[in-house]
């Protein structure tokens, strides 16, 4: 981006009316749209099931929708229009057959998945970290430097050499968000951050991501943490988006919750301001 | 979580074997190991010979007796089988202590024993002197295939948490009453290891998600092993030509 009055004005993230169903039949995504601005921090809420994880996958065109790829298969002629979804980073489309564009959007949108022992599996915390930028052709001292960069954002410098299975979970969680920093991506998605998190890592972690200046996209139904991190929020059940607004009005929409099958942990309220 | 330090056969302290480039050790163990398999068995002082170079080497990593003895028990059921062949080999036979034994078939089990724990030794002393890790990086050096130094590289990193899975699944059994010495309770156990075979499975799909996620497309990015200098292939050659200047000297005489 050369023009950054240019860059302000495309979205980091923008998903028009994707469709996807599972080589098995069942539907999980039945016409998403969602647009994120730069700089936003949205939080994505929904029940189990309610197709968020599909979602994701969508964003770096590792599940993609239309009939024209391998994933989809023979359920090509499924007739809720699966071919006129699209997804577009940063203005640029995610097209699964063509890779060049492929490799450049899993730049762009970096996703921390929800368990970290499935993302870290190099043998040192250091190494892990460079999996990603190694990927993008990074070589010496710039690959080091991007992988300083990103354990210092994370807290975790003097981990570097240190195996994954020694940490601490909570430091896992943060060393996996920075192997995904590491690539500088327009858009962080975060799939369920504060799972298993004692609530001292848990806090770490939310200062971490509020001192990330990124684009960021929290999936999860931990309501709390949606409310700390992100201003923005949008329910996804049943595989559309049902409630798209400021998350402190969406918490407080007892109603709206319920139908929904989210709730607030008990003894906890929000009042809309 | 009970991963310890779990470094089973390295010995975490410092020597002039362990500053040893990974690579250089590899090629020196492969190529003595070469040696001493060739050796005719019939050269009984050659073997000799090869445990000195061993003891001297293992004096050099700081590696004690009793910790190269106790990890070499490993050999045990190979040796178990050698002792076997004096007693059913064909051919000339001697009498020990009132037994027939074949001539054949103790040369047999002397080959056997002796090529087998000199083996043994010069391994364990490179898995003493060199982490893991650091051997994956010498045998990528040493331009083994990438296919095997991944698939080793992943071991590495999931053994311990697949362990970690069997042992919280083990005490999730044992916390409802399952009690390992009814032999009617194995079926537990039995699907307890195909649950763990699936999991393991379904790790394998996420992890490659992640890894896709992140740009991977087919290669790992390099190790970066130091280069060795000459002084030290010049080092490491000394084991591999002692060995072979032994074997040569007794043929000869």
């Amino acid at each position: 981006m050369t023009d950054a009055r240019l860059a302000d004005e495309v979205p980091s993230l923008r998903v028009r009316d994707v469709h996807y169903t599972y080589p098995d039949g069942q539907v999980a995504l039945r016409g998403v749209n969602l647009t994120i601005n730069r700089g936003e921090r949205v939080a994505l809420l929904g029940p189990n099931g309610a197709g968020k994880t599909t979602l994701v996958l969508h964003l770096n065109g590792i599940l993609h929708s239309g009939g024209h790829t391998h994933h989809s298969g023979g359920h090509g002629r499924a007739h809720h229009g699966g071919q006129s979804g699209r997804v577009e980073v940063a203005g640029l489309a995610v097209d699964p057959t063509d890779r060049k564009t492929l490799a450049e959007i899993r730049q762009r949108v970096g996703i921390v998945f929800q368990d970290p022992d499935d993302q870290l599996f190099m043998p040192t915390v250091a190494e892990d970290v460079a999996f990603g930028p190694a990927n993008l052709g990074l070589r010496g001292a710039e690959l080091a430097q991007r992988v300083d960069e990103a354990l210092a954002a994370v807290g975790m410098s003097e981990h570097r050499d240190r195996a994954p299975h020694h940490l601490s979970f909570g430091q896992r969680r943060r060393v996996a968000v920075a192997t995904v920093l590491a690539m500088r991506p327009e858009i962080l998605v975060l799939d369920e951050p504060s799972s298993n998190l004692d609530p001292a890592s848990r806090r770490e972690l939310a200062e971490i991501l509020l001192s990330l200046p990124v684009t960021m996209l929290m999936v999860t139904h931990d309501l709390p943490y949606a409310l700390q991190l992100c201003p923005r929020s949008v329910i996804l059940d049943n595989g559309v988006i049902v409630a798209d607004g400021d998350t402190r009005s969406l918490l407080a929409d007892a109603e709206l919750l319920a139908r929904h099958r989210l709730e607030l942990p008990y003894g906890f309220s929000v009042t809309a301001r | 979580m009970g991963a310890g330090h779990a470094h089973v056969l390295y010995l975490d302290h410092d020597s002039p074997v362990h500053r040893a480039a990974p690579h250089v050790k590899i090629a020196s163990m492969v190529l003595f190991t070469v040696v001493v398999v060739l050796t005719p068995r019939e050269e009984l002082w050659a073997f000799a010979g090869y445990t000195v170079l061993i003891a001297v080497v293992m004096g050099l990593a700081r590696v004690r007796p009793g910790w190269l003895l106790t990890r070499s028990l490993i050999e045990l059921p190979f040796v178990v089988f050698a002792l076997i062949l004096p007693f059913v080999g064909t051919g000339e036979t001697v009498r020990v202590l009132g037994l027939t034994l074949s001539v054949e078939g103790l040369y047999g089990a002397w080959n056997i024993l002796a090529k087998g724990t000199l083996g043994v030794w010069a391994s364990l002393l490179l898995a003493a002197t060199t982490t893991p890790r650091d051997l994956l990086l010498g045998l990528d050096r040493l331009r083994c295939p990438q296919l095997l130094t991944q698939i080793a590289t992943f071991m590495l990193r999931y053994l311990v948490v697949i362990l970690e899975e069997a042992r919280r699944m083990r005490i999730a059994r044992l916390s409802r009453g399952y009690d390992q010495r009814f032999l009617w309770q194995v079926k537990a156990f039995g699907i307890g290891i195909g649950s763990l075979f699936l999991r393991s499975y379904e790790r394998g799909e996420r992890v490659y998600l992640a890894m896709i996620s992140r740009g991977y497309t087919g290669r790992l990015p390099a190790g970066h092993a130091a280069p060795a200098g000459a002084l030290q292939w010049g080092a490491a050659a000394l084991l591999p030509l002692a060995a072979c200047a032994i074997a040569v000297a007794t043929v000869l005489t």
